[in-house]
């Protein structure tokens, strides 16, 4: 019931919806995790009949399940909130966005339900075999639903198997497999989910460094020391691995992206990395001033990175906004960059031939509505900028995804080394002695978590304006609700959430201060 | 040009939607009990029986309440739109409802938890009443209709492109205060505690608790009974949203849905069958020692709510109609999404039968006794 879009309408949605977001990812990636981790500990049980193992999965079981209940609780209002508050957006690519979401339910969590149900219920009532077999479907289950939700959402960053139809005013699906194997599908998928592996091998090294430390428990320590060190390392190589494919993925599909979470304004070819740097505050995209007070870059990274070439040109922020840079289109083709405001101009062709199609077709005149849909399909690419109110607005916030990536970057390497490390001591034995290490592995937990954290932002943040890029800006995806009722529901969210994390964490805390004897059943 | 194959395919997916609609309100039995739990059990090793038989069950109806949204915004994504978009309130109320459940059966017994057993326990209070109530409420929406507008063009509006708007300040609260809706949620409020008190009766092994549930089975059934003849008979007596097949158009017409299940014999014949069955569940479990009734009024249940979204959507009716604007009332052909879309899905909905052969090779693993005091205290996973 407003008549113009309220803007403060869709920051709140938007807050609203990175508040949810970013509580369940609390949660999530440690349930991705452990689940495989807690696999590994059955297995071996089974495999040896050694009842120490079936002590320690259990332990790690409690766990699992304190952490998965608050899971499931943050994950139901992100489902939903696609409806109440992204209302346009649910019409405008539910034909492509709905059916990841139906098939994860039908998939993933109902195996997820089901044989969680045997996991706990189970020890005493069904044979060891079952009871392994679904902790296993248990981890795949939890996997799976990943997988479906992050098909999803690649295809917000990178639409593909779709087309517009005029006559339903959305995109619809025209090949399933381009949406569930698109490149940024795959890469994103394993790389997020290789991140959960290695919060939840972090988790279980600072816990178990914090029993070493306190001499307790000193078997459970010790040999899920050696299991998480193990998975962490290869998680982590595979997170840096992920990485590189996603630093391609962006650099060809959304550059814009790119170019904020390098801060780099001014495009180059040979392009260096900035390792340590300080974004100029306040710096307009088309001003004098140096893009940053300080940084230290290493020449020519960024080009390898994004595009696997020392040489290769990457447009910055001036560049994407002036155009007139060459770059290879979709279908490999060279081709002169159009600027942000021929975009703009572009997309408004698009919106009003949509319109001018449907009055077309309510008149009963074919020929005009080929006319108008040929005008539509030419300009669709750019269909979202129509709603753009000047081309700076496709910059996103650049301090908060430079700070980010580096964080996340920085972060990601020195996991590495720290699993290696943790690995090399524990197998000569000599993990023990090096206290200072043990204190470190306990602080290591929020450092994963806050890597895992600014990836998302780097994810999310780094493509606004865009719901779906390039053809639908946040502006026109929300739905018509007053800013009141989004602060208040953003509030009560945030109340709400915040209440069952301190829960979480007070129950968590007890029960690994209990050890698995008190709290391992 | 009819394409015959996309109608079928908009027909078996609201077929889908309304089958998994019906098994959600036959899995409320975990919310009814939840408002049980200090009516049945009076001591605190018979509430942890309680809980814990609910307990084993909660996190299906949960998932089957999230297949539920996913499916509908997978095949009916202007539903999706349209009604959580814009009876904001009372989805955002369910939701919250929902919330406070899923953490509570894991948290309320662990040692250091925050805000209490009692708190947890009454969390899941919370989540039974309003949670089926709501439900039951917005659902009723389907035959009441909701106070919105629909214009998918308004997207070349560049000011304001919104396609769907709610038309009242209360953004569906409203519906709450209508009486046929309400009835439908009392309905639905009681029959989640019968479901509940028949599941108690068939799988904790305790006399008392039995004897206790016996008394309830009553005092429930009656209120359930005053309501859902309110609402079913309120139904056949009332207008219906009919939509002309040929043009799109939405105009009332008188017993719509008298006229619904007189031209869909078969959906009659399960609407007639599924009371009867949860009528037999009650009274065969009232006058005898009978620990089978939660299975006849379960299915019966499904059948039921299986057959009055069935007249909801079926035989050219708007099943989510507006009484602000009739032409904006959402059918089943022009809210669904694509046909490839639709088709995609029906090779996914295959795998629905080995998922439910699944769930119940599992189930009747680890429920194949009864649970009973030893159990709670044996070192297992109790909540």
């Amino acid at each position: 019931m407003i008549d113009s879009l309220d803007l403060s309408l869709v920051d709140w949605s938007r807050a609203q919806f990175a508040l949810t977001a970013m509580y369940h990812w609390i949660f999530v990636p440690l349930t991705l995790g452990l689940a495989f981790i807690i696999a590994f500990m059955e297995t071996i049980y089974v495999k040896t009949g050694d009842e120490e193992w079936k002590r320690i999965t259990k332990f790690w079981m409690t766990l699992f399940g304190i952490n998965f209940a608050i899971g499931i609780a943050t994950g139901i209002i992100l489902e939903f909130e696609f409806g109440t508050n992204w209302s346009n957006y649910s019409w405008f690519v539910g034909d492509i966005f709905g059916a990841p979401l139906a098939i994860e339910g039908i998939m993933a969590f109902f195996m997820e339900t089901t044989f969680i149900a045997v996991m706990f219920f189970g020890w005493n009532k069904v044979s060891k075999k079952f009871h392994l077999l679904s902790t296993w479907l248990v981890a795949i289950g939890a996997n799976l639903s990943a997988l479906w939700i992050l098909v999803a959402n690649a295809w917000m960053q990178y639409p593909a198997g779709m087309h517009f139809n005029p006559d339903t005013a959305r995109n619809e699906m025209l090949n399933f497999w381009e949406v569930l194997f698109s490149p940024v599908a795959v890469n994103k998928f394993l790389h997020t989910i290789s991140q959960g592996f290695l919060i939840a091998s972090v988790f279980v090294i600072g816990i178990s460094a914090w029993y070493l430390l306190k001499k307790r428990h000193l078997l459970l320590a010790k040999r899920s020391i050696i299991i998480s060190s193990v998975f962490g390392l290869l998680s982590s190589l595979f997170v840096a691995f992920t990485g590189d494919g996603s630093a391609v993925q962006v650099a060809q599909k959304q550059p814009m992206k790119l170019a904020a979470l390098e801060g780099l304004y001014k495009g180059t070819e040979g392009a260096g990395l900035v390792v340590v740097g300080m974004p100029t505050p306040n710096k307009v995209y088309n001003d004098n001033k140096d893009p940053y007070l300080f940084s230290i870059e290493i020449p020519k990274m960024l080009s390898i990175l994004g595009f696997h070439d020392k040489d290769a040109f990457v447009p910055g922020i001036t560049d994407i906004i002036d155009g007139g840079y060459s770059y290879k289109n979709k279908n490999g083709e060279e081709t002169i960059a159009l600027s942000t405001a021929q975009k703009i101009d572009k997309g408004k062709l698009a919106i009003q031939a949509l319109a001018d199609y449907k009055l077309a077709k309510d008149s009963g005149n074919k020929e005009m509505m080929e006319y108008h849909k040929k005008i539509l399909d030419e300009n669709f690419e750019f269909f979202g900028y129509g709603y753009l109110k000047d081309p700076t607005k496709i910059i996103p916030n650049v301090p908060l995804v430079f700070y980010s990536f580096r964080i996340m970057v920085a972060l990601g390497f020195l996991f590495i080394l720290f699993f290696a490390l943790i690995l090399y001591l524990i197998l000569k034995n000599k993990l023990d002695g090096k206290k200072w290490l043990l204190r470190a592995s306990i602080f290591m937990i929020p450092l994963a978590y806050i890597a895992s954290q600014a990836g998302w932002i780097v994810a999310e943040v780094g493509r606004q304006p865009w719901v779906i890029q390039d053809i639908l800006p946040t502006y026109a995806a929300v739905s018509s609700i007053g800013t009141g009722a989004v602060q208040v529901t953003f509030f009560l969210f945030f109340a709400i959430f915040t209440t069952l994390l301190i829960a979480e964490l007070k129950i968590m805390f007890k029960q690994i201060n209990n050890g698995p004897k008190e709290g391992g059943n | 040009m009819i394409d015959s194959t996309y109608i079928l395919l908009q027909q078996y997916w609201w077929f889908i939607v309304s089958l998994l609609g019906a098994m959600l309100v036959f899995l409320l039995f975990v919310q009814g009990g939840q408002t049980l739990i200090y009516t049945l059990g009076k001591n605190e090793t018979e509430r942890t029986m309680l809980v814990n038989a609910l307990g084993r069950k909660w996190e299906f109806t949960f998932t089957t309440l999230v297949t539920f949204g996913g499916a509908f915004f997978a095949s009916f994504p202007l539903f999706y739109s349209t009604s959580f978009g814009g009876a904001y309130w009372v989805w955002i109320a369910i939701l919250f409802c929902f919330i406070v459940q899923a953490i509570s059966y894991e948290y309320r017994t662990k040692p250091n938890n925050f805000l209490g057993q009692r708190t947890y326990e009454a969390f899941l209070f919370v989540n039974g009443l309003l949670g089926t109530i709501l439900l039951g409420t917005a659902v009723a929406t389907f035959f009441t209709g909701s106070m919105f507008s629909v214009e998918k063009m308004n997207l070349t509006n560049i000011a304001n492109p919104i396609i769907s708007s709610w038309k009242t300040h209360w953004h569906g609260l409203e519906a709450a205060i209508n009486f046929h809706n309400l009835s439908l949620g009392l309905a639905v409020f009681f029959l989640a505690r019968i479901l509940a008190i028949l599941y108690f009766m068939n799988s904790v092994a305790s006399e008392s608790i039995f004897e206790r549930a016996k008394k309830q089975l009553l005092y429930n059934a009656i209120p359930f009974l005053v309501f859902f003849l309110t609402f079913a008979v309120w139904l056949i007596l009332r207008d219906g949203f009919a939509v002309d097949p040929t043009s799109g158009k939405v105009s009332m017409e008188s017993f719509k849905y008298l006229h619904n299940f007189l031209a869909m014999p078969l959906v009659l014949i399960l609407f007639l069958i599924g009371v009867v069955l949860v009528l037999w569940g009650i009274w065969k479990s009232f006058i005898s020692k009978y620990t089978k009734g939660i299975w006849f009024a379960g299915i019966g249940t499904v059948l039921t709510v299986l057959s009055l979204f069935l007249v909801a959507g079926y035989n050219n009716t708007a099943y989510y109609p507006s009484t602000f604007n009739l032409q904006s009332s959402l059918t089943i052909y022009n809210s669904s999404s694509s046909k490839f879309t639709l088709t995609v899905m029906s090779f996914v909905s295959l795998l629905v039968p080995f998922v439910l052969a699944y769930i119940w090779y599992s189930w009747k693993s680890i429920n194949s006794k009864m649970i009973d005091e030893d159990e709670m205290k044996q070192d297992g996973h109790v909540y």
